[in-house]
């Protein structure tokens, strides 16, 4: 580990590109006079960078760095997830009066933090990650200077993350302290040799209680929807994914490399978690009239249909959890960018109400909206369906037949909120004044994309199947 | 490498807190103990021998105040780090040179950045 050389950057390319790219873009919105080029700008460090990723397998830095098919994976989440939201934010930044270049720089640094978070073999390359991508979307939360709940969301969510990242830290001391390294493997190796001990139990619960609030799953869900709901909606469209997903990236890791030998130990804790999480999400949901709130809970609820991939471990459980943080990316991202375009100069599009009659008023929307409702209930023949039937099927293949049930019986209650957003827009009389859309090209692109993915993905789901159970090992 | 690890390995650490604790609240203790105390309106003020107090402490500064603080930290952080760097420059060749300079580019953008976003103007 003495010997530093420049080979050793070689599995980082990617990463070093996204970073190159954060730092020009911060100079090209000092001179560009639109700020649209530095978005632009982040999409084509991105397809670069994109490019890379299979070319850079290898580890790095003794290991603490490592490129593989499971970080590939969720690395193209990311990407995805920033193509995306740069599509959503472009006209929306500017309806908001914020339009500054610094947001697309904000949003490349985040995706880079999340990046090395996928790719950290070290529970410190994790924490460092953890921190940029943090960072960055806590002042992304707070992106509307001129308004005081954006500013709120960005507080809470920075008290609370940083509580999460005390627990995290406070975690990785108690098994640097038990096993001598921060070393993920190795963490592994020291693990089946000592076996469980009280203090690395301790450990393992501080882990998952950080990894639970990044996640946002229940009981430590608390910050989401209040966040979810003041924060800018296209950050909410990019925080609702690529953070997540990043924290998954690292939870799969930590607990399946790291404690594996102990999973029987810790899965109990997690599927109490799980089935919390659904309950809240769905449950909660149903109460809320604005939009935003109800689909801040259902990323909670999404979140415990992932979680199951972490029980039920190995290849297969990895893979059904990949495959649905990637489908939920899609539809997520798909349904915010509805939301975003109900928004315009003077109306908020965010109230439940706002959507009755949009099937008269702009047939078009309606119809888009429909297929991420659709979708995120998990109705055939869209993607949502596709990522919870190979949820299911790792789960009862694990021999967890009854939590398939209890999941089930919780997808069916999430019907009733989603589905309501679809009668309010098909069977009402729209009231008062139509809202007017706010399409623009980028957003309409944005669109195109997600919907065709949704449906695509729903049709013909073995290109991704196998590509996530090949990135799964 | 684990399994060879021993906490013993940071005990000169404990050593030193404790020693730092026993000095620093001792002092106090001892000083207590034995200093002599007559109290005046002069001498109880903060800065006994300094400028007569005007005000409260605890007021609303300007926000600039901690732009200026934030980039003071950036310039400290950069001479924390070149410091090493310079002792052993002549041992660990161009590489570190070039990296280096990548450093201190990169904090040279954020400070190109401030500059244009004119942090440095007082109104």
């Amino acid at each position: 580990m003495n010997e530093i050389n420049v080979s050793m950057l070689a599995p980082l390319l990617p990463e070093v590109i996204m970073a190159s790219a954060g730092i020009l873009v911060l100079l090209v919105e000092l001179v560009a006079r639109r700020k649209e080029t530095a978005g632009l700008l982040s999409i084509a460090a991105v397809a670069v960078a994109a490019y890379y990723v299979p070319h850079s397998f290898g580890k790095s830095f003794g290991g603490m760095f490592v490129s593989d098919g499971y970080s590939a994976f969720f690395k193209f989440i990311f990407f995805i997830n920033l193509i995306l939201t740069v599509l959503l934010s472009m006209r929306y930044l500017v309806i908001e009066k914020s339009n500054h270049g610094e947001y697309y720089s904000l949003v490349v640094f985040s995706t880079l933090g999340m990046m090395l978070m996928a790719s950290a073999g070290d529970l410190i390359v994790l924490y460092l990650g953890l921190e940029l991508m943090a960072l960055s979307s806590y002042v992304l939360a707070g992106f509307i200077r001129h308004d005081a709940r954006s500013s709120e969301a960005a507080v809470k969510y920075f008290l609370l993350g940083a509580f999460s990242s005390a627990l995290l830290l406070y975690g990785i001391t108690l098994v640097y302290g038990l096993t001598g390294t921060t070393d993920v493997s190795l963490i592994g190796a020291a693990v089946v040799e000592k076996g469980l001990s009280t203090p690395l139990f301790l450990s393992v619960v501080f882990l998952m209680a950080a990894f639970g609030f990044k996640t946002a799953l229940a009981p430590f869900h608390m910050w989401a929807p209040d966040v979810y709901e003041g924060a800018p909606t296209s950050v909410t469209a990019f925080m609702s994914v690529g953070p997540k997903a990043a924290a998954f990236a690292a939870f799969g890791r930590v607990f399946l490399t790291g404690f594996g030998s102990l999973s029987t130990d810790w899965t109990g804790i997690l599927v109490v978690l799980s089935i919390l999480t659904m309950a809240v999400g769905n449950i909660l949901a149903i109460q809320q009239d604005n939009i935003k709130r109800m689909l801040a809970y259902s990323s909670v609820a999404h979140a415990g249909y992932a979680v199951l991939g972490i029980i039920v471990g190995g290849a297969e459980g990895l893979a059904a959890m990949m495959n649905y943080l990637f489908i939920y990316g899609f539809m997520n991202l798909g349904a915010f960018a509805v939301v975003i375009m109900l928004r315009s100069e003077g109306v908020r599009g965010e109230a439940l109400e706002d959507y009755k009659g949009l099937a008269k008023t702009h047939p078009f929307a309606a119809a888009v909206m429909l297929v991420f409702m659709f979708s995120l209930t998990g109705i055939p023949p869209t993607a949502g369906f596709i990522g919870k039937f190979y949820l299911f099927k790792a789960v009862v293949g694990a021999g967890y037949a009854w939590l398939a049930v209890v999941t089930v019986i919780f997808s069916a209650i999430s019907a009733y909120f989603y589905l309501r957003v679809v009668m309010y827009m098909y069977m009402l009389e729209p009231e008062g004044e139509a809202v007017t859309l706010s399409l623009s090209p980028s957003l309409g692109l944005a669109l195109l994309i997600t919907t065709l993915v949704v449906i695509l993905i729903g049709v013909y789901p073995s290109p991704l199947l196998s590509f996530a159970r090949l990135a799964a090992g | 490498m684990p399994g060879s690890y021993l906490p013993s390995s940071y005990l000169p650490v404990l050593i030193f807190l404790v020693i730092s604790l026993v000095f620093g609240l001792g002092a106090l203790v001892m000083g207590g103990m034995f200093r002599l105390r007559r109290p005046y309106a002069e001498k109880l003020r903060p800065y006994e021998s300094g400028v007569t107090p005007v005000g409260e402490p605890r007021q609303r500064f300007s926000v600039r105040f901690y732009v200026i603080a934030m980039l003071f930290v950036v310039f400290d952080v950069e001479v924390i780090f070149l410091y090493p760097w310079a002792v052993v420059f002549d041992r660990i060749g161009l590489f570190a040179f070039i990296e280096m300079v990548i450093f201190i580019f990169i904090l040279l953008v954020g400070y190109v950045y401030a500059w244009r976003k004119e942090a440095f103007v007082w109104e």
